[in-house]
């Protein structure tokens, strides 16, 4: 018996991450699903939010802006409309871009475009934050 | 005969002409090479994407996504998809040729969406009902570039304007070889060559709803991928386009020069005659 996971994320412009697991978290349209090995076989639209993906060595967090899911016994592909590492998300640059969506908004509260940034730009402090609490790591200097 | 001078600046602008168009030559090479890797890049999402679908309507034959819906046609749309800029052999007139020609074998309007400023600005030119146009993505276009182009199109079909959507760009084959096809978009058509992931899935909320989600992904991924293949053909047909230019200077260049010796050998010649000539009534 398999008890591992194969895990794909893959976008449209490439993939982000493939490596074996035991374990993966990840926002489903119903709430979010926790899958281990030998997970009946799944299908399911994600939502935007975080991905948790844990083996042995290390516990891979990444936001992920839509998609799907799909689960096989011993394979989770994840079908990301787009998706960041942790590890690579610039914090400065999140935390600006959600300034300017905040502003927009207070602007034009009807304004799609910036509700879907201010989402954007939310989950990636989330996702940074985790990463570093996880890693102890004490916050940037101000 | 041409004098000397002028043909010694016929091969120093001919010279100039080749360093361009082998710059250019080389450039083309390395840009193909990165686009290329972005095909490759994009296939395990598009291949996957197709597999659940393939096996989503496998499932639920029955269900009728309006995508999925085949009906008289009435107005199509085409998608034409060219390069943003031009000296890459006859890919974009190719490109541009095919859609206006499939387009008059139907007996009904066609409107367009254009991505790429080569097939905008000759769809402008000859007046036909351009509704929007995405281009300028540069060499490495994203997903979220080429949405607002596929978002038009298919809100154009869900509004009824449209009952069918197809796609020309040019399909890279191989760097000496790309082919302009028209693909159709939408009614989907189900890959033939995707296999299904035959597994008994548990559907979240229903497979109805995971298809409703994936259907529209499933075409913006077809448009990515076309916009990706035209890119690495155009950098292909720019490089051999440009080989080819550079290769002809080249042998211009030789051809002058040939000509350029003999003009200087029969100048030589006539002075040394004079001179002769001039001895000899001296002498006389």
């Amino acid at each position: 018996m398999a008890n591992k996971l194969q895990v794909e994320l893959v976008t449209p412009e490439g993939r982000v991450f493939s490596e074996e697991a035991d374990f993966v978290l990840a926002p489903g349209v119903e709430g979010d699903l926790g899958v281990l090995p030998q997970h009946i076989a799944l299908l399911t639209p994600l939502r935007t939010g975080v991905v948790t993906i844990r083996n042995e060595e290390a516990e891979h967090v990444l936001a992920v802006s839509g998609g799907f899911l799909e689960v096989l016994p011993d394979k989770v592909t994840i079908l990301a409309d787009a998706a960041e590492r942790a590890e690579d998300i610039d914090e400065a640059r999140a935390e600006e871009a959600r300034k300017k969506a905040q502003e927009l908004l207070a602007q034009n509260v009807g304004n799609e475009e910036a509700v879907m940034a201010l989402e954007r730009a939310t989950l990636r402090l989330q996702v940074a934050e985790i990463r570093r609490r996880r890693h102890g790591h004490s916050p940037p200097p101000q | 005969m041409p004098s000397l001078r002028d043909l010694r600046r016929r091969i120093k602008g001919v010279q100039n002409m080749r360093k361009i168009t082998k710059a250019m030559e080389l450039v083309a090479a390395a840009r193909m090479r990165r686009a290329q890797e972005r095909v490759l890049a994009a296939r395990p999402y598009s291949d996957e994407i197709a597999s659940i679908m393939t096996e989503l309507m496998r499932r639920s034959p029955q269900y009728e996504h309006p995508f999925l819906k085949v009906s008289e046609v009435q107005k199509r749309l085409i998608i034409l998809v060219t390069a943003d800029r031009g000296l890459a052999g006859a890919l974009n007139s190719n490109n541009t040729r095919l859609a206006l020609s499939d387009a008059a074998k139907t007996q009904v309007p066609v409107s367009y969406v254009t991505i790429g400023r080569r097939g905008r600005d000759v769809l402008r030119r000859l007046h036909r009902d351009l509704i929007a146009d995405q281009s300028m993505l540069g060499d490495r276009p994203t997903m979220g570039d080429v949405l607002p182009a596929a978002r038009v199109a298919m809100e154009q079909y869900e509004r009824g304007d449209v009952q069918q959507i197809d796609i020309v760009y040019a399909r890279f084959i191989s760097v000496g070889r790309q082919q302009t096809v028209l693909q159709r978009v939408i009614p989907v058509v189900p890959p033939e060559d995707a296999k299904a992931v035959s597994a008994d899935f548990e559907y979240e909320p229903d497979p109805k709803d995971v298809l409703d989600a994936l259907l529209p992904r499933y075409v913006e991924a077809q448009i990515y991928r076309a916009v990706l293949e035209n890119g690495a053909s155009e950098q292909a047909a720019r490089m051999i386009a440009m080989r080819n230019a550079s290769d002809n200077a080249s042998e211009f260049i030789e051809d002058l020069t040939l000509t350029a010796n003999k003009v200087r050998q029969a100048s030589i010649t006539t002075e040394l005659m004079e001179i002769v000539s001039g001895a000899a009534a001296l002498e006389g």
